[in-house]
């Protein structure tokens, strides 16, 4: 048990019981607020192995970008403040949830475990230039794949939302 | 010098509670915050590979970065999309396709 061990015991920990509960809670703003303290420890998580730019990536567009339209989307389709039994499941399927849940995560940990290895291995923090170094040589093409994407998201769901506001008058 | 088993652990966890939050919520937007801790997962499981070592492209940092690029489009064209269909049928929830009349019922009335 290393001192970096310990450290990302603790994020880890944040993350996975902020997650549990943004999943569990019946309360749907706090859900999204749980997602929001899940992502931060998951921000945590990243900067304990070392990847500081990825780190603040992820506060920068999840927690600044994603986290705020969840928001604005439960506000647009008006979630009720307090707990909301309208859209509550079985209790029946809340357990074959969670046991397909389980099975999930314990199939990827029998993969993954035997990977870790026993040795711990050094922390090695990667520099900001490196990655743009790779990110505008060896990755340059999938960049500017991503870049269209983006775009192209920007425009459908321009569309998306045009489309719909014109659609119900038609019938009537 | 850190033990890798602990990040695989988190990550396979977040992806199992992912799991879970897709299959037992009704509300297509909690829907989607179980496939944002899914692909969260998915982020810690690359960067953990990534500090391994021998990364020769820095794959595991710009595969993540990527990522979340790739999960925002997908956010804001999902949202679009809920925010679509609850216009249509004043309704986010996702297993009530079975009885349309009942969901334009409620369109009509909102």
């Amino acid at each position: 048990m290393t001192g970096l061990d310990l450290a990302f015991l603790a994020t880890g920990a944040v993350t996975i019981a902020a997650a549990l509960l943004a999943v569990t809670t019946r309360h749907l703003v706090h859900s999204a607020l749980w997602l929001v303290l899940s992502l931060g420890g998951l921000a945590g998580c990243y900067l304990v192995l070392g990847a500081e730019l990825v780190a603040l990536v992820h506060v920068l567009v999840y927690v600044g970008a994603v986290v705020v339209l969840v928001i604005f989307a439960l506000m647009m389709t008006r979630a009720p403040i307090g707990p909301s039994p309208l859209h509550a499941t079985s209790r029946l399927h809340r357990a074959l949830a969670a046991v397909l849940g389980a099975g999930v995560s314990t199939l990827l940990l029998a993969v993954l475990i035997p990977l870790a290895g026993e040795q711990p291995v050094p922390r090695r923090p990667v520099d900001s230039t490196q990655i743009a170094g790779e990110l505008f040589g060896t990755w340059v093409w999938p960049f500017e794949a991503l870049s269209l994407l983006l775009l192209i998201a920007l425009i459908g769901a321009f569309t998306v939302s045009r489309l719909a506001g014109a659609a119900p008058q038609e019938p009537r | 010098m850190i033990h890798l088993a602990l990040p695989y652990a988190v990550a396979a966890a977040l992806i199992g509670i992912g799991t879970y939050g897709v299959l037992a919520r009704r509300n297509a937007v909690l829907v989607l915050i179980g496939i944002e801790l899914m692909l969260a997962g998915a982020g810690l499981l690359l960067i953990t590979a990534g500090a391994i070592g021998q990364d020769r492209w820095q794959a595991g940092n710009v595969l993540t970065l990527f990522v979340i690029t790739i999960a925002a489009a997908e956010v804001v064209l999902a949202l679009a999309v809920i925010i679509a269909v609850f216009r249509a049928r004043g309704s986010i929830d996702i297993t009530e396709a079975a009885h349309e009349p009942a969901s334009e019922a409620a369109a009509g009335a909102s």
